[in-house]
């Protein structure tokens, strides 16, 4: 079953701004999809229409298959959303917060509390639950966010930019903690700057730019299309003119005395590579990927 | 999901959140008012209204009193709501309802009673203190508790209709400041309209706070400037176009569209 199908989606805001053209996504249940795009895209437009923030001008949403034009309170009550900006009363505790949120959705708060500390220990955050909002560190207030979002126990759970700002090793932790969401059958749609987070994370996704969708399937499918990726070789001793022109097939570009960056075509192989680097002489000490290919295929996309 | 318990539940829930706010922050809500009345009650009523006399059979201090009382009562409620409902719109906060299944009359009613919530505190904080200094009786429990929900109704209202419209913080206060005030002062708080001279007294019966403080003394005093059906028909008349600019507001996708 469908979890989401966007149908020619457009909003107009006053003004005229178009801000979404004829938008037109599917999205199954129990997939975690990724919307992506560059800032202004539409991304945070498509999300507010869905959970009702912003009215469409044009065209339909159904979620599980009910039109949010007809039925967008019980719509609503299936999707938890955690936007990209704080938006919690700072000077309210965790424990309101949360339990607040679940009585929006009906949730008795007897059964809230119960809930509350479910959540609140599985996202590292119950020894601070009477602890006031604003003295949180910024990954806990990210943490508080996804917390709120899950008191009501959604069936899709839409996370705009959830990880911006937030340390290496905590995103990590999100992501695992999402990904276990995501095995229980909780529907997730994900917009990231991070494309790496994307392609972790996601099978399936968009590509969104001035309220166009430019690009959408498999993920895998979509970067397999990249005909080049871009190298950055580190090599024992210094780089000659006669180094570089050995691998000019690679089209090399000089970094500093030791690094250089190559692009790796569908044309050849990393192992050309090292085979021409063995026989000039060249001994490469590490090698790594510039940025990974859904990163070059959205720039790509984005550029043209 | 059933939509009733649905709606009863968040509308609970925004409740205990506007007790909790009023509560936590209670040195500015509730205290101020409490200052202000008890400022005037000492200054006009004790003070300068030692040397007025009596009115209507009543000491100054008692002839002033339930204006007083109304006045806080009115300010308390439009203060709540136009605030609350414009900071959580500035914070966003606002977003945490409206992205949940809460029907738009349910957020609309859950700001408005907070601000009756407050009101009514404000007036039964101020009813206490000045049974510090006179004795307060009630000649009719219905005018008294008529006259109070409706008034803190109708300015919760007021505070709604403001906040929708304010696109930034100073024009939260220019209702307040610019027709709230004037109307509550000119609407006989501390004078009887029988002591103003006839072009004053005709220029008073356009003033609809009059009707309002009129009927709340009433309910204390027993005694009016006008007949008591006409300030229930005036307050009753009030809350309705009030509750229909509301309804007219949405209809136009205002107030709760980001």
């Amino acid at each position: 079953m469908n979890a989401i199908e966007i149908k020619n989606l457009t909003k107009v805001f006053p003004g005229g701004k178009r801000a979404i053209d004829d938008v037109t996504l599917t999205i199954k249940e129990g997939e975690f999809f990724a919307l992506l795009g560059p800032n202004g895209a539409g991304k945070t437009t498509t999300i507010n229409v869905l959970t009702g923030l912003v009215p469409k001008t044009e065209g339909e949403v159904l979620v599980f298959g009910e039109s949010i034009s007809k039925n967008h309170t019980y719509i609503k009550s299936l999707i938890g959303i955690v936007p990209q900006e704080f938006n919690f009363g700072i000077f309210e505790t965790l424990i309101d917060i949360v339990v607040t949120q679940a009585g929006f959705y009906g949730v008795k708060r007897k059964d809230a509390l119960i809930r509350a500390e479910e959540v609140l220990k599985k996202l590292s955050l119950w020894e601070k639950r009477n602890d006031q909002a604003r003295t949180l560190s910024g990954g806990m207030k990210r943490r508080l966010m996804i917390a709120r979002a899950l008191m009501h126990d959604p069936k899709i759970l839409i996370l705009d930019e959830p990880t911006a700002g937030v340390d290496v090793e905590l995103r990590r932790d999100m992501w695992v903690f999402l990904e276990e969401l995501n095995k229980k059958g909780v529907t997730i749609l994900l917009t990231t700057h991070y494309l790496e987070e994307a392609e972790q994370l996601c099978k399936n996704m968009a590509v969104i730019q001035l309220g166009k969708v430019i690009a959408e399937g498999a993920i895998k499918e979509l970067v397999s299309g990249q005909e080049t990726q871009l190298f950055v070789v580190d090599i024992i001793g210094t780089i000659s003119d006669d180094n570089l022109k050995a691998l000019e097939i690679f089209l090399p570009k000089k970094v500093d005395d030791n690094t250089f960056e190559i692009l790796i075509s569908t044309a050849h192989s990393l192992t050309d590579f090292f085979d021409i680097c063995k026989v000039s002489g060249i001994r490469p000490m590490s090698i790594r990927p510039k940025s990974n290919r859904l990163e070059e295929f959205f720039i790509t996309l984005t550029q043209k | 999901m059933n939509f009733f318990r649905t709606q009863y539940v968040a509308y609970v829930t925004m409740m205990r959140r506007e007790y909790i706010r009023i509560v936590r922050i209670w040195a500015q809500t509730l205290l101020p008012p409490l200052i202000t009345t008890g400022l005037y009650f000492l200054i006009f009523g004790k003070l300068i209204g030692s040397q007025v006399g009596g009115i209507a059979g009543f000491s100054y201090m008692q002839y002033i009193a339930p204006g007083l009382i109304l006045m806080s009562l009115a300010t308390a409620a439009f203060t709540n709501v136009v605030f609350s409902f414009y900071f959580s719109k500035f914070q966003r906060s606002l977003e945490e309802v409206l992205v949940a299944p809460v029907h738009p009359f349910t957020i609309v009613l859950g700001f408005v009673s907070g601000g009756v919530m407050r009101a009514l505190l404000v007036t039964l904080l101020s009813i206490l203190m000045m049974l510090f200094f006179i004795p307060l009786s009630v000649a009719s429990v219905s005018a008294v508790l008529f006259f109070s929900l409706g008034t803190a109704l109708l300015f919760s209202l007021g505070g709604m209709i403001n906040a929708i419209y304010a696109n930034k913080i100073d024009s939260l206060s220019i209702f307040s400041t610019f027709i709230l005030t004037p109307l509550t002062y000119f609407g006989g708080v501390f004078y009887s309209l029988a002591l103003l001279p006839e072009l004053w007294q005709k220029l008073s019966y356009l003033n609809p706070v009059m009707y309002l403080i009129n009927g709340f003394r009433y309910g204390f005093l027993g005694v009016s400037d006008v007949s008591i059906w006409v300030c229930v028909s005036v307050l009753s008349g009030l809350i309705i176009v009030a509750v229909l600019w509301l309804l007219m507001l949405f209809k136009q996708g205002r107030g709760l569209k980001i």
